[in-house]
């Protein structure tokens, strides 16, 4: 068992795959079929790869990923609905068996019938349900439905049934599934509140999503799965940053076999009426700046940078072969400093800014994009469309309708 | 103490849960609701009568249309049960993908369905043995062994089925053919003297079938000490333990194969 009693989940190296049958039909003909023409009926999916980590007490943890990535894979494997392959899973303390909420909730069974219902998957028995039924209902502010078949429900309502149910779970570690992505805001909110209250018990809370926001706001830690491996790990700020990332550099155009030359150290964002820190007016003028250092010679590369929407969406790219500018030839060691300007024609809302590195033919080098900024802007308040270009309007007004 | 294990709280609420539920959506909607578990066997009783109390008789078997009864409800049962259990963790997909509990519970709750239905309908039959002014001795001792037996064969094949149905989804389709014909394999609608007069092997092959055995039994202790059973085809009554053995046998394999299989359910149904 686990000695330190601070941990309350430790993932050891976990392996998952899973076997993707060819034909939907899995029948006896088919079984025959195969084995008479010598084929494997199925492909093997690797969905988890040797994957480590450990869950402290009372933390609340993200698992963030993209679709496929194995997040879910990985809290059914914690939750015990899956079987690893090989590795190990220890829990200290007891689990939620569920990882979705309103679990076998039943349409044609009314309110009430389904509390008991989904009380006794939570192991709860009539009385324990009866003595809690209360609390139930009005924190799921539903007492003038219990006795309509759940059918009936809005989504809305089931949803919140079944939170107000899940949450008198007595167990000391709790397993979420993208629970946040249903709900209003009144919901979410007061989802929130219950955590903080978990939280202060000391109780721990595993969340898998892909809405950075949640993660940022309430997670201690987390990490990011991407084809069944820890790309990222640490607090959720970096983790999300690195999810965001991830998005921006799914497109890569044609990348040369060379590893990238040029290294960055840093890209700072500026601009002459600065507010604050990282937040920028529109109509200003951006500066981002990239320091940079060879690190080994090479001749005409092109340093550009990539502005976009923190969720991943391109917004624009310049690069200093656009000027014209040639950096002829770079000696190891050297340093280099490039200075982009900008018009900033963005509108309000969080920008990354990335930088890509080309050979003289435009092909961008491979290696690992590690250097980001991001940035704000605010004070844009006519649209929320993504820029406002430079544009001048005129306005005529005459009586008489004359062209 | 594994025993214990099996049957702790949380899987008695669960298994409790599941089975009232079942019971309650069966008959959703109807307006009769649950009266329907004592009218039909009661429209199965008339049919009997009239088709063969009055109209066919086969052999010479007293109350006949009550024997017949009981072997159709004890048949009945061994059907639902075994479909039932077998179809049970496909149709619970939605609960083995998102929940951790111990997947034989679905099946046991499955074929407890099954059981209550058996109960509403020995109520019937309780009422036309009182009707019929039958006689019951002291052999209505040994009736609860009969029923366990065929429980106990019904659930282990469930078991196995279930996670047979699973990986090969024809196997449901094969056991209604298998259901069918073990049906006339089974003396239910003929009295086992009419093929013992033709091939005395034949009938002692098919006395040793335990649901044979069982029904057999059943209607030996409730109504007629003319029904035939093992005693009256082996000399050597040691024989009766052949059936209970092959339930037995059925039981642990379909256990085990069942419980090596439910690692992976959740991931293949």
């Amino acid at each position: 068992m686990i000695h330190n009693d601070k941990i309350s989940v430790k993932v050891t190296n976990i392996k998952k795959t899973f076997r993707l049958p060819h034909e939907q039909h899995s029948g006896i003909k088919q079984l025959l079929i195969n084995y008479i023409k010598g084929i494997r009926g199925y492909e093997v999916q690797k969905v988890l790869n040797g994957v480590s980590f450990e869950i402290k007490k009372g933390e609340f943890f993200g698992i963030v990923g993209r679709n496929g990535s194995g997040k879910s894979t990985l809290l059914k494997l914690i939750a015990g609905i899956y079987k690893q392959d090989s590795g190990s899973i220890l829990v200290n303390g007891s689990l939620t068996p569920f990882i979705e909420l309103g679990v076998g909730f039943n349409p044609e069974l009314t309110g009430r019938e389904n509390i008991f219902l989904n009380g006794a998957l939570l192991g709860f028995n009539n009385q324990e349900v009866r003595s809690m039924y209360d609390e139930i209902v009005n924190f799921a502010e539903l007492e003038n439905f219990m006795d309509q078949k759940l059918k009936n429900y809005s989504s809305g309502m089931q949803v919140r049934l079944a939170f107000s149910i899940a949450i008198r779970s007595k167990s000391d570690i709790l397993l979420l599934d993208e629970v946040l992505a249903v709900g209003d805001a009144n919901f979410q909110k007061k989802c929130f509140e219950v955590f903080d209250q978990f939280k202060k018990e000391g109780r721990t809370i595993i969340l898998v999503t892909h809405d950075m926001n949640s993660v940022k706001s309430f997670c201690d830690r987390a990490i990011l799965l991407s084809q069944g491996k820890i790309i990222s790990q640490g607090n959720s700020k970096e983790v999300s940053d690195s999810y965001n990332f991830q998005n921006i550099e799914k497109k890569v155009i044609k990348e040369s076999n060379f590893k990238n030359p040029i290294k960055i150290n840093k890209i700072t964002v500026t601009s002459p009426s600065q507010t604050s820190n990282n937040s920028f007016t529109p109509n200003d003028e951006l500066k981002i700046t990239l320091n940079c250092r060879a690190l080994y010679s090479t001749s005409r590369p092109i340093i550009g940078i990539t502005v976009s929407k923190v969720d991943g969406l391109k917004i624009f790219e310049v690069n200093t072969n656009m000027d014209r500018l040639d950096i002829s030839t770079l000696d190891k060691g050297d340093y280099l400093k490039v200075d982009f300007r900008i018009q900033n024609i963005l509108t309000d809302g969080e920008y990354i800014v990335t930088y890509n590195v080309r050979d003289e033919y435009g092909n961008l080098y491979s290696g690992e994009n590690d250097r980001t900024s991001n940035f704000y802007v605010k004070g844009w308040d006519y649209t929320d469309s993504l820029t406002h270009p430079v544009s001048s309007v005129k306005i005529q007004i005459n009586k008489t309708g004359e062209e | 103490m594994y025993l214990n294990k099996i049957f702790n709280k949380k899987n008695t609420v669960l298994l409790k849960a599941l089975i009232v539920t079942d019971f309650k959506l069966r008959y959703q909607g109807s307006s009769l609701g649950y009266a329907w578990s004592l009218i039909k066997p009661l429209f199965l009783f008339a049919i009997m009568y009239i088709v063969f109390g009055l109209m066919i008789r086969i052999g010479s078997i007293e109350h006949y249309a009550v024997y017949l009864l009981v072997g159709v409800v004890l048949w009945n049962f061994f059907t639902e049960a075994t479909q039932q259990g077998m179809n049970s963790i496909i149709s619970r997909s939605d609960l083995l993908r998102k929940i951790s509990f111990p997947k034989y519970i679905i099946v046991i709750s499955a074929t407890f369905s099954a059981l209550i239905n058996l109960a509403l309908n020995f109520i019937i039959i309780t009422i036309l043995i009182l009707l019929n002014g039958i006689q019951i001795g002291s052999s209505l001792a040994v009736l609860p062994l009969y029923l366990i037996e065929l429980y106990l064969l019904s659930l282990g094949l469930a078991f196995f089925l279930s996670a047979l149905n699973v990986k090969f989804r024809d196997t449901s389709h094969i056991w209604e053919i298998v259901m069918q014909a073990a049906f006339y394999a089974t003396p239910i609608i003929y009295p086992l003297s009419l093929i013992a007069d033709k091939s005395n092997v034949l009938a002692k092959l098919i006395i040793l079938n335990p649901v044979a055995q069982s029904i057999q039994g059943v209607r030996f202790s409730l109504v007629t000490k003319e029904t035939a059973t093992i005693f009256t085809y082996f000399s050597n009554p040691l024989f009766m333990i052949v059936p209970i053995i092959i339930t037995l046998s059925v039981f642990i394999f379909g256990a085990i194969y069942f419980k090596k299989s439910s690692e992976y359910f959740a991931e293949r149904v």
